[in-house]
């Protein structure tokens, strides 16, 4: 009776502990990569800036027509746009839509990919030729033209309807890199010995195939996100998504409004770009850190 | 009577029959050629039905446009929507698509909407050669130089200055193609100003007439100039790093040792056993890049101006100019289809091992 009693305590007063050593290691095992872990510095850099950083930098929305182009100063430090905006701060408030469209993206896509890679794999048979030949015929579909073809015919001014979109165009690539992994993965002798034990096919892709593929899945993610952010910030520049506070417009009016023609704008047209290039950056590096962590066999030293 | 005596001749010749279609399906050229025209056949009718399927409808709402505009009667503009999308809107659906494909066999892509009387097939032969002539040379640089830096740092892994090249292809390679040419315009351009950037845009001056001449190759070498650039910068960076690595699993091999051990001269070892080797799944790399480079002319081509397909793509996309649309991302695929055919021709060419495996 007093042991039943004493361990949820016991487990509550740990938790934090627990946590906290969680974190430690994880941090250690990311480090061990320095270029991963500067990616990894650099990503959360940027979640802190998109979601606490708002709290800080004021929203600016009204033009000011003395500060046109104004170069930085401590008050601005990025310096001021072509309406005379502080362009910090639409750094600061424009990366939040993006960084979330990337993570819903990601984590669509991927899910996608594993369930039909693995289904595809170890279903085997017609389902498999069928799937893999529509994978074929599907990568040669140049993604970014019929992304643009679609978004004149749907309103894709909802977030939520652009990841489900890039997600599913993008399901291709995933999905074979996945389907062999699952191939190799499905002889070996503890996939056999669930199948023996008729765990259900469910069972077998969720505990014992997916635990052994985390860091595919962990690339697959990142790549989902890159690219994802690659599409949408290009279908902004186009005009063809109606976004509003985002890097991508910023590019958009920077260019649309001839900025890119004068030398004071320089800062306005390139605050958005580092912060795009910087982002797509720290996720490629910090996928090295991942796919170290999931893959032991990678970690050398 | 006369049935068995035709079964009985029957039976002999089926068994060469279907020994020849085994043939015929597993040969590697009938293959590939015949996923091709499936992929193109495959775009062509996604296009067609969400075109049509779509909620907001493109013949619709360009039948509302008209009637608005010139404030047609719904009959009339219905009448020349139709005569312009080149389709019979009466039709049922079936029939409509089997109309659509016959006339594209016969290369009809329709008219476009925004410049009446000029047909699509006329916009494309203008603006397609430019994205192919930019594109190919830009991959072709980026390719070979690619591969060459990326065997040079694999043998000399230990050089001072080999993680800063390696580094830079990292973060070329990770870095949005359109985000690269935005900076090489705006600092080579316009910071720094030490290129004519508005005088390099189109895809040729005006007034120069083509043909085999120094001067116009001399141009159109100038205006490709800064999409080539950013083409070869945004792609080499894969390069280097996919043969570096591709490189330095090669000469872990045996056969490279048993060359070494046959007394081959460094120089050939280099060229025939590892290079050759270490280029094959680089190669299955160059045909997913084509398709990605030239969906992505689009945004570059835009950036300079370049009047190649992707910026007359835009531009028709701006405008909701259907027809084009659909003509030009058609042709997109198709060049895209093509080049990964020749692609893999060449993958099989190289890797005789590709021919044959598959057919079994």
């Amino acid at each position: 009776m007093t042991t039943q009693a004493l361990m949820p305590k016991t487990g509550i007063r740990y938790w934090p502990g627990r946590v906290l050593r969680g974190i430690g290691r994880f941090l250690k095992l990311m480090s061990r990569n320095k270029t991963g872990f500067a990616g990894f510095l650099i990503f959360i850099f940027f979640v802190l800036m998109t979601t606490v950083g708002t709290l800080f930098v004021p929203e600016v929305t009204k033009a000011d027509i003395n500060a046109i182009y104004a170069p930085p100063t401590w008050e601005h430090p990025l310096g001021n746009d072509s309406q005379g905006k502080d362009i910090l701060s639409q750094i600061v408030h424009g990366g939040r839509d993006i960084l979330q469209m990337a993570l819903l993206t990601g984590i669509i896509s991927t899910f996608i990919g594993v369930s039909l890679g693995s289904l595809s794999a170890l279903i085997g048979g017609g389902f498999d030729a069928f799937l893999s030949m529509l994978a074929d015929i599907w990568l040669t579909i140049p993604r970014f033209p019929l992304l643009a073809v679609l978004a004149t015919l749907v309103k894709l001014d909802n977030m939520i309807y652009l990841a489900l979109l890039l997600s599913v165009l993008s399901w291709a690539g995933l999905y074979r890199s996945i389907r062999a992994q699952v191939f190799s993965i499905k002889e070996r002798d503890y996939i056999e010995a669930a199948t023996a034990l008729d765990l259900g096919m469910w069972h077998i892709i969720f505990s014992e195939v997916l635990p052994n593929m985390l860091s595919y899945i962990a690339i697959s993610f990142t790549f989902g996100m890159t690219s994802a952010i690659y599409a949408q910030v290009g279908l902004v520049f186009l005009g063809l998504v109606p976004l509003t506070r985002n890097w991508g417009v910023m590019i958009n009016l920077a260019w649309t409004q001839g900025a890119i023609f004068f030398k004071d704008s320089i800062y306005f047209i390139m605050a958005p770009v580092t912060a795009i290039a910087l982002f797509q950056l720290s996720i490629v590096w910090m996928s090295r850190s991942l796919e170290e962590i999931f893959n032991p066999r990678l970690r050398t030293g | 009577m006369s049935s068995i005596a035709m079964s009985t001749q029957a039976v002999p010749q089926r068994k060469p029959l279907r020994y020849w279609i085994k043939r015929i399906t597993s040969n590697y050229v009938v293959r590939m050629i015949s996923r091709a025209i499936f992929t193109i056949w495959f775009v062509t009718s996604l296009i067609f039905f969400l075109v049509r399927l779509m909620p907001s409808n493109p013949i619709e709402v360009y039948i509302n446009e008209l009637m608005v505009q010139y404030s047609l009667p719904y009959a009339e503009a219905r009448d020349q929507a139709a005569s312009l999308f080149a389709i019979d809107l009466d039709a049922p659906l079936s029939k409509q698509y089997l109309d659509y494909m016959v006339q594209l066999l016969h290369g009809n892509l329709g008219e476009s909407l925004r410049s009446p009387g000029t047909s699509v097939w006329e916009i494309i032969v203008a603006f397609l050669p430019w994205t192919l002539f930019s594109v190919g040379l830009g991959l072709l640089i980026s390719f070979t130089l690619g591969v060459f830096i990326g065997m040079l740092l694999a043998y000399k892994r230990q050089a001072l200055w080999e993680p800063v090249v390696s580094g830079t292809a990292s973060v070329l390679s990770s870095i949005p193609n359109y985000i690269i040419g935005i900076v090489l315009l705006v600092f080579l351009g316009v910071y720094w100003g030490i290129i004519p950037i508005h005088q390099m845009r189109g895809s040729r001056s005006p007034g120069i007439q083509p043909g085999f001449t120094w001067v116009f190759i001399k141009d159109i070498f100038f205006h490709a100039a800064m999409p080539v650039l950013t083409y070869v910068l945004s792609t080499i960076g894969s390069w280097i790093l996919s043969m570096k690595s591709s490189t330095i699993g090669t000469l872990g091999e045996d056969y490279v040792a048993v060359a070494r051990a046959r007394g081959l001269s460094e120089g050939r070892i280099t060229t025939a056993y590892v290079g050759r080797n270490a280029m094959l799944p680089l190669i299955t790399q160059l045909l997913i890049s084509i398709g990605f480079v030239v969906g992505g002319s689009i945004l570059i081509e835009n950036i300079f101006v370049y009047q190649g397909i992707g910026y007359r793509l835009s531009s028709a996309l701006t405008t909701r100019d259907y027809p084009l649309m659909q003509g030009i991302f058609l042709i997109i695929t198709i060049s895209v289809v093509l080049s990964n055919l020749v692609a893999d021709f060449i993958y099989g060419w190289f890797d005789p091992r590709v021919r044959i495996a598959g057919g079994d």
